[in-house]
């Protein structure tokens, strides 16, 4: 299969909805393209699987190798293996519920759909890129649509969060833009494949890593840039939340794996920075979120507590570690997505988000509670969703490490676990149980269009949690394969 | 020999052929303006296609006038531009009384930066660069009712002129410590002699000046916000291009001996340029105040890109330019629009924009996102590749103070985009009737943003003429 279709899938949706007369079209077209793109990215699994059961060993699958610009040795170079994959089947997940938890979304929504297939067009391309000129074009190209989603559909002071957001996404593009010259001048490559078979010398590594895990770590909120997170989510549209929690910060993460692939040395050099960086966006996030009164802050936060522990699975650079990186980036897709998903659902109906007004909202919307309380428990790491499985494959990782610094770090992070238990519970306490009141008491529950997008995510959810093989299968691989980057580096020194 | 001469010329033959038809039209019978400006920007598509075919190479007039397939691609994309302003400002020329002579003024200039372009020797270059001065400070009087537009024409003719003569004063060191004007032989005459390095340092300030690089920017916002729309255009886009592509190919032929002295020197006027530019585009509401500041912090990502190595340097600003072309051009259409039709020039008035004007406002962000260089429109790769140019010398501080500007730069723009579509306004513009041939125009200009960038060929074209240069 060629992965240029996941590409163009959703260019061509994007067109159609653009030539749309009506709401129903519009409607209709963004269903079946983000169905397409859920078709496709399955089909590529199976593909996928086949290949690598028929033997064929090569990292990258299905790659195509175009040059672009000849110039300057920039090539359109895709190709997926099983961590990419993973993203793939995350991102077209999450678009198919993004798209139908809009469903009702009447204010432009023209420009609405366009921005949000846009957006996902970004994703994949970044997901599929292997060359870094490419992968840095896809990862801004995902921004824009992000600043208009949030400023033009948003609540609450949304040209700020947008315009924050933005700058902030932009500036870490601008870190990472350093890194790929420093790159680019010293190898004379924009290939990551290349550049992994060459390896880059240690004094480049040590100079341009920060740029390249700084930039990228903003994306994925990394302490103590993660200041746009918050805003940024709890400001957006439903969807748009969805998008940015469940694939935009995937961007930031998975950037900050490769790169800790391609400058292995640097990124053992500086793992204790990380380390450190990540523990304390996890108690950090963790402790923020216990103070938070409105239902998108309080996923806000705790998404970057959870993003901390795919920054700690990376930075502890072991097999299982990063296996459980991998793991929880997905996870915490899907979760979120569904969280956000679920309060959008909550707030459209009430028409509040605060926690202190909300009650017994089990009463009157079973569905939606109960998809509420799965991705509550999906967050506080319950055995049986991905959670659990994430959470708990990053700490086996992080174990391994027998530092005692990195031990320390190990515990403080399993500890938070404590605390994410306590906010959930309180949150979904408050919010479901108890008396209801009155203006509340009448409203309806999901419809059809908000029971598949959730049933999708959930679905997603305990494949992961009751099945943790499949997904390993899939990307473990992957990470064989860095991990013979990653420990070259270290018999190396 | 003649016939030689023809055909290295043919573009300047060409537009000097449109400047005395101009003529005759204006002594001929009275027409309306709809018919000349028809007729003109006919004309002007002519001008633009005749340029594109065959490519020539030589020198004629004694060394005087060069050409190659690199400068008659510079002075292509000057014409487009040339026929993008006028397309565009056809509904402010058709209720002027002065159509025919604003493109006498206007043609005359671009006949002048022909010349300075191909120019192969400092006297050509200082004459090419008053013919294409002077007809532009009477440009810029030509909203005739307004008193800011004098204003506007008296401050760029004195600015000007006080330029000139830096230029002339740095052009007569050079001829007096090496006795010859001509590129060629000039080249063999540079050294660290400290005439000479002055010499230098008056000629950049000269260009400075012209490209309004800081801390020679202070002319700049006030003549863009007093001329009327298509002469600030021209005055951003097409002059200042002209300029560059003089300076570097200066540059990069003259003053080869001296490359450290004037990297450094670039690299400072880049710095302060990038910053004061972007400083001060924060603060402006007009918006052509604001489209000026942008402009300079422009030239100063332009001025890194040609401080890099040469051949990646004039590939990546030609391409720039064109890139530039399309993008300033389009902001500048719909400034023009609005302009002519509602008198407002503020970027507050655009609150609310697109309500009324959907069209209108998806144009103008597509050319603010292009101007910050958002992919995937075509900015991203003009500005990126400037800067990975300039990142062959590998001084990477500069590189990341140009990346970081680059976020200032962008919440200038985006607060643009915020007011047109996320902002109220109590009387927001009124839904306007573009002109068609406006219109078209903008669409040509969005296909340039869109194509030039992706469309991975254009800057493998500019790059390979570049060769050898």
């Amino acid at each position: 299969m060629n992965l240029s279709l996941l590409i163009l899938l959703p260019l061509l949706t994007a067109l159609l909805i653009l030539l749309s007369k009506n709401l129903a079209q519009i409607r209709v077209i963004g269903l079946a393209g983000s169905l397409a793109q859920l078709g496709a990215a399955g089909w590529l699994l199976k593909l996928f699987m086949d290949q690598r059961a028929a033997g064929n060993t090569a990292t990258y699958l299905f790659e195509t190798n175009t040059v672009w610009f000849k110039a300057l040795n920039i090539n359109y170079h895709i190709g997926i293996d099983g961590i990419a994959l993973a993203m793939i089947l995350l991102s077209a997940l999450v678009v198919v519920a993004g798209i139908l938890v809009s469903w009702t979304m009447e204010k432009l929504s023209k420009e609405y759909f366009f921005l949000l297939v846009l957006l996902s067009m970004g994703a994949y391309g970044f997901f599929i890129s292997l060359d870094l000129f490419t992968l840095f074009f896809f990862l801004e190209v995902a921004v824009i649509p992000k600043f208009l989603l949030i400023g033009i559909w948003g609540s609450g002071k949304k040209e700020n969060s947008a315009m924050k957001l933005a700058l902030m996404l932009m500036a870490g593009s601008a870190l990472v833009f350093v890194g790929l010259m420093g790159i680019y001048y010293n190898t004379h490559s924009f290939d990551m494949v290349q550049i992994g078979q060459m390896g880059i010398s240690l004094g480049v590594q040590k100079f341009f890593f920060p740029f390249l895990f700084l930039g990228f770590g903003i994306f994925a909120a990394l302490f103590p840039f993660h200041t746009w997170v918050p805003d940024g989510h709890a400001s957006a549209p439903t969807a748009a939340s969805m998008f940015l929690a469940g694939i935009s910060m995937k961007l930031g993460g998975y950037g900050c794996l490769r790169m800790a692939a391609l400058m292995p040395d640097a990124a053992h050099s500086y793992s204790w920075i990380i380390i450190l960086l990540a523990t304390i966006a996890i108690i950090y996030g963790a402790f923020a979120t216990m103070m938070q009164t409105d239902l998108k802050y309080i996923n806000a936060y705790s998404s970057i507590s959870h993003c901390g522990f795919v920054i700690l699975g990376i930075g502890m650079l072991n097999k299982t570690s990063i296996n459980g990186a991998v793991i929880q980036m997905v996870s915490h897709g899907l979760m979120t997505a569904l969280f956000f998903a679920a309060i959008g659902m909550i707030y459209s109906r009430t028409h509040t988000r605060m926690v202190a007004q909300l009650g017994g909202l089990l009463k009157v919307m079973p569905f939606i509670s109960t998809v509420f309380v799965i991705a509550g428990l999906c967050s506080l790491g319950l055995p049986g969703f991905s959670g659990f499985v994430a959470e708990m494959t990053v700490f086996m990782g992080a174990w391994q490490n027998p530092d005692g610094v990195y031990r320390i770090a190990t515990v403080i992070s399993a500890a938070s676990i404590v605390v994410t238990a306590v906010y959930i519970l309180r949150a979904t306490g408050k919010t479901i149980m108890g008396p209801i009141s009155d203006e509340h008491a009448l409203l309806g529950d999901a419809t059809w269009n908000e029971k598949f997008a959730a049933g999708l995510l959930i679905v997603g959810i305990l494949i992961i949690g009751l099945a943790p093989f499949l997904i390993n299968q899939l990307i473990m691989p992957a990470t064989d394969f860095l991990m013979i980057n990653i420990d070259k580096a270290i018999t190396l020194k | 020999m003649l016939s030689n001469i023809f055909i290295l010329l043919r573009q300047e033959l060409i537009l000097s052929l449109l400047i005395f038809l101009l003529l005759f039209i204006k002594i001929g019978k009275e027409r309306s303006n709809e018919t000349v400006l028809n007729l003109i920007n006919i004309l002007l598509f002519v001008n633009l296609a005749a340029g594109l075919f065959g490519m020539s190479e030589g020198v004629a007039f004694n060394g005087m006038f060069t050409t190659n397939a690199f400068i008659v691609l510079e002075k292509n994309i000057l014409n487009l531009a040339i026929l993008l302003i006028s397309m565009q400002s056809y509904a402010w020329l058709k209720h002027h009384k002065q159509v025919a002579e604003f493109y006498l003024l206007i043609f005359t200039s671009l006949l002048g930066m022909f010349f300075m372009i191909s120019s192969g020797n400092l006297l050509m270059f200082y004459l090419g660069l008053e013919m294409s001065t002077i007809p532009l400070a009477a440009a810029a009087n030509f909203d005739l009712a307004k008193r800011k537009s004098s204003e506007a024409a008296m401050k760029l003719i004195l600015s000007s002129a006080f330029s000139s003569g830096i230029l002339l004063m740095g052009i007569s060191f050079l001829y007096g410590t090496s006795g010859t004007l001509s590129f060629d032989v000039l080249t063999a005459h540079i050294g660290n002699d400290p005439m000479q390095l002055f010499a230098f340092i008056l000629l950049v300030s000269g260009f400075a000046f012209k490209i309004s690089a800081v801390p020679f920017h202070l002319w700049t916002a006030d003549v863009y916000e007093g001329s009327p729309v298509a002469v600030t255009a021209f005055l951003s886009v097409v002059s200042k291009a002209a300029v560059l592509f003089t300076f570097t190919s200066i540059l990069y032929k003259v003053f080869t001996p001296i490359a450290t002295v004037w990297y450094g020197v670039l690299v400072l006027l880049s710095v302060a340029t990038i910053l004061i530019g972007n400083l001060f585009a924060i603060r402006q509401d007009n918006f052509k105040r604001f489209l000026a500041f942008s402009s300079i912090a422009q030239v100063g990502f332009i001025l890194i890109g040609i401080s890099g190595s040469s051949q990646s340097g004039s590939a990546s600003l030609v391409y720039f330019v064109l890139i530039y072309v399309f993008s300033n051009l389009a902001a500048f259409g719909v400034v023009t629009v609005v302009s002519a039709l509602t008198g407002k020039e503020n970027i507050s008035d655009f609150k609310g924009f697109y309500k009324t004007n959907p069209f209108l406002s998806w144009v103008l962000t597509i050319a603010l996102f292009s101007l910050a260089g958002v992919p995937p429109t075509a900015g991203f790769f003009g500005k990126l590749f400037l800067m990975m140019a300039g990142a062959a010398k590998e001084n990477y501080g500069l590189i990341t103070f140009a990346a970081l500007n680059m976020v200032i730069s962008f919440f200038y723009y985006l607060k643009v985009v915020k007011a047109i579509f996320m902002e109220e306004n109590e009387q927001p513009i009124q839904k306007l009737s573009v002109p068609g041939i406006t219109k078209l125009a903008m669409y040509i200009c969005i296909a340039g943003i869109i194509i030039t960038g992706l469309a991975s060929m254009v800057y493998d074209y500019i790059y390979s003429l570049s060769i050898g240069l």
